[in-house]
């Protein structure tokens, strides 16, 4: 009787999961398919069908290919450098939150205004701040008398990654505070009254108590900024188009696919990308060993 | 007893302790203070921008000039407005579709058991890291194939790869947070899992589907990659794209003015909500995240 209600149980859950199957095979896994087999065609984007196969030349022609190793460190350094300063911010914004003050509530809401704000928008506005001649920053820069004239900071090859940086770092870091915030909260205030009590100084509480136990939610949103800071595009791409400096590698791949129209190199470009992700988002989550606290 | 007096007269006067929370309070307000202009001050300096004409917009003055001819000029301007309107049929859609997808998921992943639950969970969540660009090739051919090429239903479709993932791991944890208490009158009585979902589980979920379709409305509104790539007429954009490709006269002259105004029409509404809804979004950010 329970093995016949529990056969009817399961056909129950595959039924409701229908419609979620039958998106993913159609949205990831059927695109995700065609993507590796044209990697390894020839095949170009205005006549797809038309094509022959050539093993694993994309693969090669995209490694030997000086902008793509461009694209791969600048991907890199940018998601390493953003990522570490949003959560170093993002902790410290989120300490001070947790805090007893008055006006919290309000900073609470106010720092979801960046998060909410596309890219596009976001980057459109500090590139309007950063204008070299009538930027705000600029202005006030030169107004507290630190430079003489303003820093063009778009248009210098060695500037423009850090302006990249920056505009994610104001962007994303809200999303690091809620998280850490949702962290700190779970931990019971008894813990630090007990501590306090027992005269145990500031910094200590925190090294020794508060971070361990913001470990989890540390982890998990910087797993999510990091695999979502390797696939950036729209930010690079609207302030820089494909400007070699801040080249990314999803850039370089779209590139190669839309703009040269090559669906086989792009296609192995793509799947290079996919092959990286899944390379680090392994290493972090071994390293964090998420499975077990994602997982349920 | 003597002890006790020795570490009383160790400890500083009263008021230096006063003192002390006076200075520390009185830091903390002031950092509060820099967070918010950090955090306030773009979206305000973009709002002054837009209100200032001609050679005001060069002059950094921090008051604005109130002066709405740009957003008129977006008002008359049809292939916005045409944007605009893209904008928001792609994002209502793509969370209309998600909630409802999404929840039927959920709950099989949240209240039956069945073998596969696990797996079926990891594979949801390793698709929601995917890199867009990832499925580029393939996604070109299906709306080819589907004739959506230059439709905004084609961004629809494409969207739903983020968004599915998304409210399906969220719905759940919000789902498992129900006691199964309530259903199990229902159970007993032989109810089908259907009438669970609609009759019980639907009507306590306001706040959930809230939560969660607020998020996926704002993924898909801000969307920029697919709808860059599938679109190609300027009447068929989304706002995100047609701000990225406003481009000046020239190359070095830019109408940020207008860059502005535009900037502040498509994130008002955005912004209006999330502040509206602030303790929702929190809820929902932190669901699928934190409590795991």
């Amino acid at each position: 009787m329970s093995a016949k209600l529990a056969r009817r149980d399961h056909r129950a859950a595959w039924l409701f999961l229908i419609p979620v199957t039958a998106v993913i095979l159609l949205v990831a896994v059927w695109p995700l398919s065609r993507t590796f087999f044209f990697s390894f065609t020839d095949a170009y984007l205005d006549d797809p069908s038309v094509y022959s196969m050539v093993g694993l030349d994309n693969f090669m022609e995209v490694i030997n290919d000086h902008s793509w190793w461009v694209a791969v460190k600048n991907t890199l350094v940018f998601t390493v450098i953003s990522v570490a300063i949003e959560t170093v911010l993002g902790l410290a914004i989120a300490l001070l939150l947790n805090e007893v003050i008055p006006g919290r509530g309000l900073a609470r809401a106010a720092i979801l205004v960046p998060w909410a704000i596309p890219v596009v928008v976001a980057t459109k506005i500090w590139e309007w701040m950063l204008n070299d001649q009538f930027g705000v920053i600029n202005k006030i820069l030169s107004g507290l008398g630190l430079v003489d004239h303003g820093i063009a900071w778009t248009a210098s090859s060695s500037l423009i990654m850090g302006v990249v940086i920056f505009i994610d770092v104001w962007m994303t870091t809200p999303f690091m505070v809620l998280l850490i915030l949702a962290g700190l909260q779970l931990i019971s205030p008894e813990i630090f009254e007990a501590a306090e009590v027992d005269g145990i100084p500031a910094w200590k509480r925190f090294w020794s108590i508060t971070l361990p136990m913001l470990r989890p939610a540390i982890g998990v949103a910087v797993l999510f900024r990091v695999l979502d800071a390797l696939r950036m595009f729209d930010l690079a791409y609207v302030l820089a188009a494909s400007n070699e400096n801040v080249m990314t590698v999803s850039i370089y791949a779209r590139d190669r696919l839309i703009s040269f129209q090559e669906l086989g190199v792009g296609s192995a470009a793509s799947t290079w990308v996919f092959l990286l992700v899944a390379l680090v988002a392994i290493i972090i989550i071994g390293a964090l060993r998420l499975d077990r606290a994602a997982g349920t | 007893m003597a002890n006790a007096i020795a570490q009383r007269s160790l400890r500083k006067p009263a008021s230096y302790y006063r003192m002390r929370r006076r200075v520390v309070r009185g830091l903390q307000i002031f950092a509060l203070l820099l967070v918010l202009i950090y955090t306030l001050f773009p979206y305000y300096w973009a709002f002054v921008s837009s209100t200032k004409q001609g050679a005001a917009l060069y002059r950094s003055a921090l008051l604005p000039a109130l002066d709405f001819t740009y957003y008129r000029q977006l008002i008359d301007n049809p292939v916005f407005m045409s944007s605009l309107v893209n904008s928001a049929y792609v994002a209502v859609s793509t969370t209309l579709l998600s909630l409802i997808i999404g929840l039927s998921a959920a709950y099989a992943l949240g209240r039956i058991e069945f073998p596969q639950r696990r797996a079926v969970l990891m594979i949801i969540l390793m698709i929601s890291i995917f890199p867009q660009v990832v499925v580029l090739s393939g996604m070109f051919e299906l709306i080819n194939w589907l004739g959506l090429f230059n439709r905004p239903s084609a961004l629809i479709l494409t969207y739903l790869l983020s968004t599915v993932p998304f409210t399906t791991w969220i719905l759940t944890t919000f789902i498992r947070e129900f006691p199964r208490e309530l259903e199990e009158a229902a159970i007993i009585d032989g109810c089908s899992h259907f009438r669970i979902l609609m009759k019980i589980l639907l009507p306590l979920m306001g706040p959930s589907l809230a939560s969660t379709g607020i998020l996926a409305f704002i993924l898909a509104w801000n969307e920029f990659l697919f709808a860059l790539t599938f679109t190609l007429t300027d009447e068929n954009r989304t706002v995100p794209v047609a701000i990225g490709l406003i481009a000046g006269t020239s190359r070095y002259e830019y109408p940020f003015g207008q860059i502005m105004a535009a900037s502040v029409t498509v994130t008002l509404p955005l912004i209006a909500v999330v502040l509206f809804f602030q303790r929702r979004i929190v809820a929902g950010l932190t669901a699928g995240a934190v409590k795991g």
